[in-house]
């Protein structure tokens, strides 16, 4: 006997859908609060433009962190990936040759992270404190504190396929990065890699005994983590035509606070890529909305502070249970009736 | 003890030894565990007993020694999980058995997952089986459990179901109980040591560790005394009673303390 499959209970199945009406219910309010802005396309086109490198930071951290582990070291990498990019389109004049040089320099800084951790077991949020400074101090370093500024980039294949303009209005990054989104969901939830982080950041010993190899693991998911840092260099420094050896450096606490505004938890164990996905569009137009909408510059971020907490309340309240009457009367609509019923057929 | 051929072990310990650093865990192991034989673990904390199980479960190699099973002889050096889940070893674990926060399908196949091109997981396949598994091998009915269900949402009697039923299904040359009964409630242990019977019945060897000597004793044809890292004493049901073993236990560890007193 199964009982009749309610909306509720379909809905509550769909990853991400609690983020996903905090995103809606922030953008409607920012319609009312500021019509002429965001009732236009424009402001919508900027997000394309300045979320994606964000979320594809967002997307790998939310591996690390389901995994049990921290990785503090990539916005360094956002910009040693971006100078290897720039040197190689302006010293050896290949922007491909740039390209994946970048990609082969984040790979090596996370592979040199998982190595320190998993091999020397040092904690992950010292390893990739330390290698922060590093990659920064080694970008200075290379690029003699220069910015390199590469307006002939604008007509190149290369930028045209990563930063080009589909249609002329919708920036391709917002394409790359949703895809590397949907690519990553599936190899979480329906890749033996991803069952591995989830097992590794649920128990290492249970893992352990079930035949995970955990080391080895770890080290491809930090490596992972630094080609995805790079890929997110890459969009940076071709979207703006521009380095510098700073850049990356406002990432680190705005991309932790989209996983966690989707719903990922500290613990481990547990990740929800579709959250992060909308954690990142919720940050990155938090500031544009709080901007526009006249409450002015000065509230940005006791407004972020506010949805962050608000959110990770949420998710909180809905997924374990907390609060006893209220999160029994959420669930009671989202939790599906046909896990209730008795397995035992008819007679 | 009468020798019989070696094809008719199930498992064989030669000189198995474990050093964590300069602490010695093990020494000099020699266990022989026949086929149809349920051997019980008896040993204070500490003994060894659990290690010499993560030896044969391939969690981590001994320092010196050999290991066979059903006769063949198991390269050490590269022994790991995988290779003892296809020598058929299965192992139900106090509280290292499952993933508190995975649903239970995930559960059932994690390390040897069923599998798509490219690594991709096929879940469907898994759900199937897993939910084949909780309805006629472990026989979880109505009990509003679901192969979509967290771990953590089941009681410590359905989660050592879970791991049992897995060792179960996938055909299991030895099964490996290491204190699986703990903080389980008289109802519980009960389900457990039906199943232990039930690995005899079906011709598997077992081995059964457990602070409690009278589950011990009820499920075991052979008890084998562990102190130190060595084996003290080896002895068959037939042999002796409960309440001789009981003595005996309770007297070889006055014994030893008053050597230590001396
Ligand atoms: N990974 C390890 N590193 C260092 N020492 C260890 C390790 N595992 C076990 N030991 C040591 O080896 C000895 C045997 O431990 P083991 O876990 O095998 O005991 P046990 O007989 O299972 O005890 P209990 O009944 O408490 O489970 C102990 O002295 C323990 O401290
Ligand atoms: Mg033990």
């Amino acid at each position: 006997m199964k009982k009749p499959t309610t909306l509720f209970s379909t809905l509550g199945k769909i990853e991400g859908l609690t983020i996903a009406a905090v995103l809606v219910v922030l953008f409607g309010a920012f319609m009312i609060a500021a019509p002429r802005v965001f009732l236009g396309y424009q402001i919508y086109g900027a997000f394309l433009q300045t979320v994606p490198p964000e979320l594809v930071l967002a997307v790998g951290l939310t591996l690390v962190i389901t995994a049990g582990e921290i990785d503090l070291s990539f916005p360094a990498v956002v910009a040693f990936s971006g100078f290897l990019f720039a040197w190689g389109f302006s010293h050896v004049g290949s922007s491909l040759v740039g390209l994946l040089i970048a990609l082969a320099g984040g790979g090596l800084v996370g592979y040199l992270n998982g190595f320190l951790v998993a091999r020397l077991r040092v904690p992950s949020i010292m390893a990739t404190l330390a290698s922060q400074f590093f990659w920064y101090g080694v970008t200075i370093l290379l690029a003699g504190g220069l910015q390199y500024n590469m307006p002939q980039l604008q007509s190149d294949p290369i930028h045209t396929i990563l930063t080009g303009r589909l249609f002329g209005v919708v920036p391709t990054e917002a394409f790359w990065s949703l895809g590397i989104t949907v690519l990553f969901w599936f190899i979480l939830n329906r890749h033996v890699f991803g069952e591995a982080i989830m097992f590794i950041g649920d128990n290492p010993n249970v893992a352990r005994v079930m035949g995970i190899r955990v080391e080895a693991t770890r080290i491809k998911l930090f490596t992972v983590m630094g080609v995805l840092a790079a890929v997110a260099g890459l969009l940076l420094t071709s979207e703006m035509n521009v380095f510098f050896p700073t850049q990356g450096e406002g990432f680190l606490l705005s991309v932790m606070a989209a996983v966690f505004i989707g719903g990922t938890s500290i613990a481990g164990g547990v990740g929800l890529i579709a959250g992060t996905f909308f954690g990142a569009y919720i940050i990155g137009s938090l500031q544009a909305g709080v901007v526009a909408s006249g409450i002015g510059g000065y509230w940005v971020q006791l407004v972020e502070g506010v949805v962050m907490a608000a959110s990770v309340v949420l998710n909180i309240v809905i997924g374990e249970g907390r609060f006893g009457r209220l999160s029994r009367a959420l669930r009671r609509w989202t939790t599906a009736p046909d896990a209730q019923s008795s397995p035992e057929g008819s007679e | 003890m009468p020798e019989a051929p070696l094809d008719a072990d199930a498992l064989r310990f030669v000189d198995i030894e474990k050093y964590f650093g300069l602490v010695c865990a093990l020494k000099k192991i020699n266990l022989r565990i026949r086929k149809n034989e349920v051997v019980g673990l008896i040993g204070d904390n500490g003994a060894g007993k659990s290690t010499l199980v993560k030896i044969l479960t391939g969690v981590f190699p001994p320092t010196s020694g050999e290991l066979y099973v059903g006769g063949k002889r198991i390269d050490l050096k590269t022994h790991s999980v995988p290779k003892a889940h296809k020598a058929g070893i299965e192992t139900v674990y106090q509280d290292r058995s499952l993933g508190d926060k995975q649903v239970l399908w995930r559960n059932f196949f994690v390390g040897r997952e069923m599998l798509l091109p490219f690594g991709f997981i096929n879940v469907k396949k898994e759900k199937a089986i897993a939910r084949e598994i909780m309805m006629t091998t472990i026989g979880f009915r109505g009990e509003g459990i679901t192969v979509d269900s967290r771990v953590s949402e089941l009681s410590g009697g359905e989660r050592q179901g879970v791991a049992i039923g897995r060792a179960m299904h996938f055909h299991a040359n030895v099964i490996i109980l290491d204190e699986p009964t703990v903080a389980l409630s008289l109802k519980e242990v009960r389900k457990v040591l039906n199943f232990v019977h039930k690995i005899k019945e079906n011709g598997h060897a077992g081995i059964y560790i457990s602070h409690d000597l009278q589950d011990v004793y009820e499920v075991s044809d052979r008890f084998v005394v562990i102190d130190r890292g060595e084996i003290v004493a080896d002895m068959e049901k037939k042999e002796i009673s409960l309440k001789a073993l009981g003595e005996f236990l309770l007297e070889y560890s006055h014994g030893l303390k008053d050597k230590k007193e001396l």
